[in-house]
């Protein structure tokens, strides 16, 4: 299989971006995305497919099997996971375009910076103040929200996200709900209020999310439950299945 | 005055900096990309302690004494001792901190799991290392809004800064930047296993690329039982990887088979009757090479778990099936999956004492870079439970051992010319990786072994290397000797031309780098003493 890679690249967060393609062979047939970035940064000279030298594409990489978020990238319009984007789908066209995500600080090339990300949750306050008890009811919440890998993609498609404002993102609400399953009383006041403030009311109900998440989170759900007792002051936890 | 600084922010280096912060005491956390990104999330199957919630009565002896068999009695007895007897603490903390473990009736569920005659296992379906993680991060999240916790996330390790036997800071770089800095203070390292020594061929991440061991090892940090390398049974290849199938597969039920004249043939039942599927990860992946290299069986050993009720997939394995699925385009429920042994732990690493002390004073470390806890073979349940047992470990000691208060000046970042940024070429690093696959596979030669030694020594004669080039050839160098020089076979360490245990060898072997060359030496199990704290 041989697939032009088009990447809009830039050397640092002050350069102007362009676009420089790689001709890449091979044949793995499950090669993905980021088995290519692998393989091209891999070389020992770099060359671009117009046969010039280039320089290593700079990107985040790390489990290469869709459990830890690094490698999100904008993948032909559609922020994806590059090992989870199968070149077998580009194979037709014979070309796929890959860039940065575009709502964090682009360091270089397909590298962000989405520290905004760690920060909200830091201002949210997600965390639990004191230790709480193990509760089966909440159980399936608690595995769900905990599977999201803060990869960024649910706010890249998000119209209501933007670093600078106040709404924090499906990113911070799937945290924040096995959270508040689990708060003990004496701090519900206080996180129930920064979650009406900065989950509940910026977000627009679009649902884009629930579509791109890679993890397959099932968000709307959680939602559900965290505004049921965040801001409907009910509790309604989905049961979890027989064990 | 110094500040304690951690490099890795994994489930070791979490579990450092929170018990640091729950003390009061300020650290920074440095680490290349965010925890999320940890090789720790991609642990599947569970977390040993004996909690006996499921009328076994089990007992902590029972765990510390499958610890040490599991690992062909090459631990350190105490500080093994001091494993087991945490883990029902350390379990109760996770379920304080929102773990949700598969429960029943109000208390945690245990899974069967290789090596343990008991159920041990406490479990979040088949992603626990993810979940366990999502909670920690959260914890330690709490610290780093007080201030106590002072994250450097996208942070190189680039050298200890060490002389005359002590570790006084770190150097790093700010891989944005490709700015460095210097923190000074006691230094933990919880920077995982070494993957990257063998890329494409562990089920680990391309963050764990080794640079760091290569480095603190040509440091003068002394390294121990690095020819134990643990190969799981059950992998499947993906693209540029293995990919971990859950020894919980077995543990629920599934069984390994090959194709013997015509018919399934289920190997490991027949000749471990007791244990099955479920003998340690050593013996399993032993029989899977021999049984595929008899004349009258199968290419590939499967994996048959189509026995599995709905249930099991559903409550207990539902990730697990999905990624199979998505990867092999097999439904795990309905056929038997081919797999096959991959690299999937380092027993062998820093070498530390039971309070995580390694040879250089005021240096610590914890987790899988660490060659604690596991001897020759590390049981399934215990690599989760050593990195939270370890990183609290090293932080009580490095706090008994500190010499001046927290100071959260800001380092200062300037670009550098420090040769030692220069990266180790990919080529070359692949290079090295074919020598050492060659001899460090999971049946073992001298001749093998000597043959791969020539060969490094051809590769290290030629010119022009960088210092992390250097350092790789170093430690390559340290693995290979020590596998030579243990003649006999041990765990792991399967010597064809040595199939005896040796007593006289249950040593653990340890490499260290002077001057440009690597010394192995044999050095005595510390004496087990202490008790177990079992309730009466």
């Amino acid at each position: 299989m041989k697939i032009r890679l088009d990447i809009l690249r830039r050397d640092s967060s002050e350069a102007a971006p362009y676009t420089q393609s790689f001709i890449y062979e091979t044949d793995d047939e499950n090669a993905t995305v980021a088995t290519a970035l692998c393989d091209i940064n891999s070389q020992a000279v770099i060359r671009d497919a117009e046969g010039n030298a280039a320089k290593p594409i700079k990107w985040q990489c790390s489990c290469l099997q869709k459990k830890c978020g690094a490698c999100a990238m904008v993948i032909n319009s559609k922020p994806r996971l590059a090992c989870d984007a199968a070149l077998k789908e580009f194979e037709k066209s014979g070309c796929v375009s890959l860039g940065p995500l575009r709502k964090f600080k682009n360091v270089a090339d397909l590298m962000v910076d989405r520290s905004v990300m760690f920060d909200n949750l830091k201002a949210l306050g997600a965390w639990l103040d004191d230790k709480t008890k193990a509760d089966e009811r909440t159980l399936d919440t608690a595995y769900d929200a905990s599977r999201c890998l803060q990869c960024g993609c649910c706010l890249e498609v998000c119209p209501n996200f933007y670093p600078e404002g106040e709404f924090c993102g499906m990113s911070a609400a799937a945290p924040m709900s096995r959270l508040i399953a689990a708060m003990p009383k004496a701090q519900q006041r206080k996180a129930y209020k920064q979650y009406r403030a900065h989950i509940y009311e910026g977000c627009g109900k679009s649902l884009a999310c629930r579509d791109i998440c890679p993890a397959g989170i099932d968000i709307d759900a959680m939602l559900v439950n965290s505004n049921a007792a965040a801001v409907w002051k009910r509790r309604a936890w989905r049961k979890r299945g027989s064990d | 005055m110094s500040s304690i600084n951690i490099v890795g922010a994994g489930l070791a280096g979490l579990s450092a900096a929170i018990a640091l912060a729950e003390k009061g005491v300020g650290c920074t956390l440095i680490s290349l990309q965010q925890s999320e990104r940890a090789q720790s999330v991609l642990a599947e199957g569970g977390i040993n302690a004996a909690l006996d919630t499921m009328g076994e009565n089990d007992r902590i002896s029972e765990h510390f004494e499958d610890t040490l068999k599991g690992g062909a009695f090459l631990a350190d007895p105490n500080a093994v001792m001091g494993l087991t007897n945490g883990a029902p603490e350390i379990l109760r903390w996770l379920i304080g901190l929102g773990v949700p473990f598969n429960m029943k009736g109000g208390e945690v569920v245990l899974r069967n799991f290789g090596g343990q005659k008991k159920k041990r296992t406490a479990y979040a379906r088949s992603s626990t290392g993810k979940i366990i993680m999502s909670a920690v991060i959260d914890e330690a999240r709490k610290y780093e809004a007080k201030g106590l916790i002072k994250r450097f996330a996208h942070h190189e390790l680039v050298s200890l800064i060490a002389n005359s036997g002590s570790c006084t800071g770190v150097k790093i770089k700010d891989t944005y930047t490709d700015k460095t800095a210097c923190l000074y203070g006691q230094v933990i390292l919880c920077t995982g296993g070494m993957n990257g020594v063998f890329p494409k061929m562990t089920t680990g991440t391309t963050q764990n690329s080794g640079a760091a061991a290569a480095a603190a090892f040509c440091q003068g940090v002394v390294f121990s039982n690095l020819e134990m390398l643990q190969y799981h049974p059950t992998t499947i290849g993906i693209s540029n990887k293995r990919c971990l199938v859950t020894e919980a597969a077995r543990g629920e039920g599934g069984r390994l088979f090959i194709e013997k004249n015509g018919k399934p043939w289920y190997f490991m039942e027949e000749k471990y009757p007791e244990l099955k599927n479920l003998m340690p990860r050593d013996v399993v992946a032993r029989e899977m090479y021999f049984v595929r290299r008899q004349n009258d069986t199968g290419d590939s050993v499967y994996l048959d778990m189509t026995g599995l009720d709905d249930d099991t997939w559903k409550t207990k394995l539902s990730d697990l099936r999905a990624e199979i699925i998505s990867y092999l385009a097999i439904d795990p429920g309905s056929e038997p999956v081919p797999v096959r042994e991959g690299i999937h732990y380092f027993m062998g690493g820093i070498d530390v004492d039971e309070l995580h002390r390694t040879n250089l004073k005021g240096l610590y470390a914890a987790g899988e870079c660490t060659s604690q806890y596991h001897g020759a073979n590390r049981l399934g349940g215990n690599s989760m439970l050593g990195a939270l047992y370890g990183g609290r470990k090293a932080a009580q000691t490095a706090l008994s051992e500190r010499d001046g208060a927290y100071d959260d000046k800001e380092p200062v970042f300037s670009a550098d010319d420090d040769k030692r940024l220069q990266e180790a070429s990919p080529v070359f690093i692949e290079k090295l990786s074919e020598i050492l696959l060659g001899a460090m596979g999971i049946v073992r030669s001298e001749r093998g072994i000597k043959k791969a030694l020539s060969a490094l020594d051809e590769l290290s004669a030629e010119r022009g290397y960088n210092r992390r080039e250097l350092d790789r050839l170093a430690l390559a160098k340290a693995m290979l000797l020590s596998a030579l020089e243990r003649r006999e076979s041990r765990g792991a360490h399967y010597r064809e031309d040595c199939p005896e245990t040796r007593e006289e060898l249950r040593k653990i072997t340890a490499a260290a780098y002077a001057d440009g060359s690597v010394n192995i030496s044999f050095r005595a199990i510390p004496e087990r003493r202490g008790s177990f704290e079992d309730k009466a």
